[in-house]
């Protein structure tokens, strides 16, 4: 018998007739242990005995694994997607953690000391103490140069990435520039290339040398990796093209920020639209601040 | 079950659930900043051979798919691990995927734990070794991930020449294996990408 | 102020409201029962619990009602509900030449010891919408009593086995099996894990890539040797007793496809197995992955794999229709984060063409 098997008591906060964090104390083991090693190994994508999950395949069950087996009782959540706390998937997340922990959430970046992501990193610097947690589709940055497992895995071995700089050059030849917008490589401690999950390359800066944990977890592709605080990040690109990212010629329209994500909304069929903040907190934060200095 | 030896066995968390969940949260800065110095949550020490921080690593990490290899001055703890984690205890240092290390200066070369493949570097042994002394500050000089700048530390109770030692497991890199540095119920990490001079 | 989607939280307990009014239908018609969905939509119970890995004809019968038919949601909410079963170990392996046959035939010989047990099937029935069946509570006439003899009824297989025409295949020794629910896969995989994938393998992707087989894209020059349907004992050795106790019985279909096989260095010319087993009756199924699995037997017998069906690492990372139906659906999340990304590339694109070209007129 081990000591797992026997059921904690939990306070009244969480759903009766499963674990805390709903996964069992041998998966979680087992999750902790594989992110351990993507800790040791930064950027390397540990294989891991992903569950299935009651939630489906795609829609952030690796991230959800990762942070079922990280997140205690004194963890504040943060979980969004597209950069937006309000979002359908971000509050079925949310509602599937406030569930099965009873743990604190929040929308507000600062406060959180876990933040399940979708295909964005906040605005809001990370400090330390604070975990990012990435859900991945695709883990494997090569795989649309090639399909096989069992080449890419030869190619991480021995370092060998040529066919990636062959594409990232093909794009230079044809359109003249890196033509990748979203899930732009990069390589970690200055060894693997590693996928940043689709975030936009405009994200990509912040990954380097963050204060805070970073750890992505693809469920479907059943892996997990890692990048640990003040690890350099590095996006891939040639000396005479260097990695640059994107600009708007508009700020938000509704705080104002010019250094942020900017969402498009069609407001008309006339051509008419605006530019928002993606990340909601921020936009929120800037807006109540403004209004402060108003009042003042 | 039956247990191999008589006598007392250390107990087992508190509470399993959130007393793991906090000593893997430990043992996670631990090893994403190298060299900081944690405390392990409390645990009772009664009837355990090894130090707390030690013994909660273990209770945390370990299990049936995990094969243990404990060193003379940790052989005590045999029961209680096998008792609590139902984790194989190997006689073998090198297929072992955890190894608890009960007296730092008895460490012999590290070169005799699984440091992976370059294809599945994580299939690695982490070792779990109990030092005389650990403290912040101090003559080493620690750079690498997880470290913003340079971490000072001071350890005493490894074995002389050690520190070159881990400056091939950090050349090894992808491949190596990763350490908890333990003293009583303080811990830190060194993960096999941490440069440690001095 | 306009603001792009929001109150998912309301949206979504609304969805799920609609989601179970839509499920109970019109009231004034009575609610399915578990009882009747086991009963008189038998296939549908064991394709879900074929595909969901879990032996549960009442839990399997719930899926399939919460899932108002839709059988790969219902796989998707049995595998869920499976993966929080803690697991206590493997079974003894199943001895289907001890199975209580209700269905056996083989296409190899006219006859066979035992004889050919025809069963209940849709083979020969003609399709013909039977519309006495829209009439509710039409008796159905008694089939007579089918001799079952399980002493006489060895495996095809077995038979050309003894003369050495058809290969011997035995576990080496007694190396654990694999589990594909608890180890990510490695490529290549052995039998036991490609077997696994197979069995809890989406029925059309398997049934597509059998059908490629059959028709130039890898042959296997295969016939159906035996497909037999029955009951089979579940054994398990308890580690505290040392010897099997038996769990109880369950229902599965066995398919041996015995194909072709010219010989190579180490292997005399005989025929080799393609193997589908599956839970209850899954015919189609088990002949599919019979066909299938012979397919990816490519590589351990020294013939050319260039066929889809062939293809380890496609066939194996592609089966899994929970995975599959995930990833695809998931298109439907928002991604306007990443589309914006494009759109603000795309425009630079063509502004930087535009450019390009004015300057082109301009210079002639």
């Amino acid at each position: 018998m081990t000591s797992d098997e026997t059921t904690a008591a939990f306070g009244a906060e969480h759903v009766a007739g499963y674990n805390f964090a709903y996964l069992d104390e041998q998966t979680k083991r087992m999750i902790r242990r594989a992110i351990l090693k993507a800790i040791a190994i930064p950027g390397y994508q540990v294989p891991f005995g992903s569950r299935e999950m009651p939630l489906p395949y795609g829609w952030g069950t690796g991230g959800i694994q990762v942070t079922a087996s990280v997140i205690g009782p004194d963890d504040v959540l943060k979980v969004i997607d597209q950069g937006a706390d309000d979002t359908t998937n971000a509050v079925s997340i949310r509602a599937f953690f406030a569930k099965t922990t009873g743990v604190a959430t929040t929308e507000r970046t600062a406060e959180a000391t876990l933040i399940q992501t979708r295909h964005r990193i906040p605005e809001t610097p990370l400090r330390e103490g604070q975990v990012l947690i990435y859900q991945v589709p695709i883990p494997e940055p090569l795989r649309w140069l090639e399909p096989r497992e069992s080449e890419t895995r030869k190619m991480h071995a021995l370092a060998e990435y040529g066919v990636m700089q062959v594409s990232l050059y093909e794009d230079i030849a044809r359109y003249g520039r890196i033509a990748k917008a979203y899930n732009y490589p990069v390589r970690v401690h200055a060894r693997y290339i590693t996928s940043p999950s689709p975030i936009p390359k405009f994200d990509n800066p912040k990954m380097d040398r963050n204060p805070a944990i970073q750890l992505f977890g693809a469920g479907r592709e059943r892996r997990i990796y890692a990048i640990p605080p003040y690890t350099a990040v590095e996006s891939l690109d040639f000396d005479d093209y260097p990695f640059t990212v994107e600009q708007w010629p508009e700020s938000c329209a509704l705080c104002g920020a010019t250094d942020s994500f900017l969402d498009e909304i069609v407001t008309n069929d006339k051509g008419g639209r605006m530019f928002i903040c993606s990340d909601t907190d921020y936009c929120a934060g800037r807006r109540a601040e403004n209004g402060e200095e108003t009042a003042a | 079950m039956t247990l191999a030896t008589t006598g007392a066995i250390g107990s087992a968390f508190a509470d399993p659930v959130l007393d793991a969940q906090r000593t893997f949260r430990v043992a996670l800065e631990a090893l994403a900043r190298p060299g900081r110095l944690v405390e392990s949550p409390s645990l009772n020490e009664a009837g355990w051979t090894i130090g707390p921080a030690a013994a909660s690593l273990c209770l945390s990490l370990v299990d049936h798919d995990t094969p243990v290899w404990l060193d003379a001055a940790a052989a005590d703890a045999a029961a209680a691990l096998r008792f609590h984690c139902g984790c194989p205890i190997v006689t073998d240092a090198g297929a072992a995927q955890f190894a608890v290390i009960g007296d730092g200066t008895a460490l012999g070369p590290l070169i005799r734990f699984t440091v992976g493949t370059d294809a599945y570097p994580d299939r690695s042994a982490t070792l779990i070794v109990e030092v005389g002394e650990l403290r912040e500050g101090g003559p080493l000089r620690l750079r690498g991930p997880g470290i913003e700048t340079e971490h000072r530390l001071t350890v005493e109770g490894l074995p002389d020449g050690f520190w070159r030692a881990w400056r091939e497991n950090v050349d090894r890199f992808p491949e190596g294996v990763d350490m908890f540095l333990t003293c009583g119920a303080r811990l830190c990490g060194l993960p096999r990408t941490t440069i440690v001079e001095g | 102020m306009y603001v792009a989607v929001k109150g998912g939280e309301r949206a979504i307990e609304n969805a799920h409201r609609l989601l179970a009014e839509e499920r109970r239908g019109d009231p004034a018609v009575p609610e399915l029962t578990l009882a009747q969905i086991d009963q008189q939509l038998a296939h549908a119970v064991d394709r879900v619990m074929t595909e969901g890995s879990l032996y549960d004809r009442e839990l399997a019968a719930l899926a399939v009602k919460q899932a108002r038919g839709d059988l790969i949601e219902a796989i998707f909410l049995l595998r869920a509900y499976r993966t929080t079963l803690p697991r206590f170990g493997a079974s003894e392996p199943v001895d289907t030449g001890e199975m209580v046959v209700r269905r056996r035939i083989s296409a190899t010989f006219k006859d066979i010891p035992g004889g050919q047990v025809l069963g209940p099937t849709f083979d020969y029935t003609h399709r013909l919408l039977d519309f006495t069946l829209a009439a509710e509570g039409a008796p159905v006439a008694a089939a007579e009593e089918a001799e079952q003899s399980v002493a006489a009824m060895p495996r095809v297989t077995d038979i050309l086995g003894r003369d050495g025409l058809f290969e011997a295949e035995t576990a080496e020794d007694d190396a654990p099996v694999g589990d594909v629910t608890r180890d990510p896969l490695e490529f290549p995989a052995d039998r036991d894990l490609r077997l696994q994938v197979l069995a809890r393998g989406d029925e059309g992707f398997l049934l597509a890539l059998g059908y490629s087989t059959q028709r130039g894209y890898g042959n296997n020059h295969p016939f159906a040797g035996e497909i037999r349907l029955g009951e089979v004992d579940v054994e398990f050795v308890p580690e505290e007793l040392g010897f099997p106790v038996e769990l109880g019985e369950v229902t599965v279909t066995e398919c041996q496809m015995v194909n072709q096989f010219k010989g190579s260095a180490t292997m005399p010319p005989q025929f080799t197995r393609g193997y589908g087993l599956t839970f209850g009756h899954c015919e189609r199924k088990a002949m599919s992955m019979a066909l299938v699995d012979r397919a990816l037997r490519a590589r351990e017998l020294g013939e050319e794999a260039a066929a889809p069906a062939q293809d380890e690492e496609f066939v194996l990372a592609h089966a899994d229709n929970v995975q599959a139906t995930g990833f695809v659906e998931h298109l439907k999340l928002p991604h306007y984060v990443d589309f914006q990304a494009e759109l603000v590339m795309v425009r630079a694109m063509r502004d930087a063409a535009e450019q390009d070209n004015s300057r082109k007129v301009a210079a002639e």
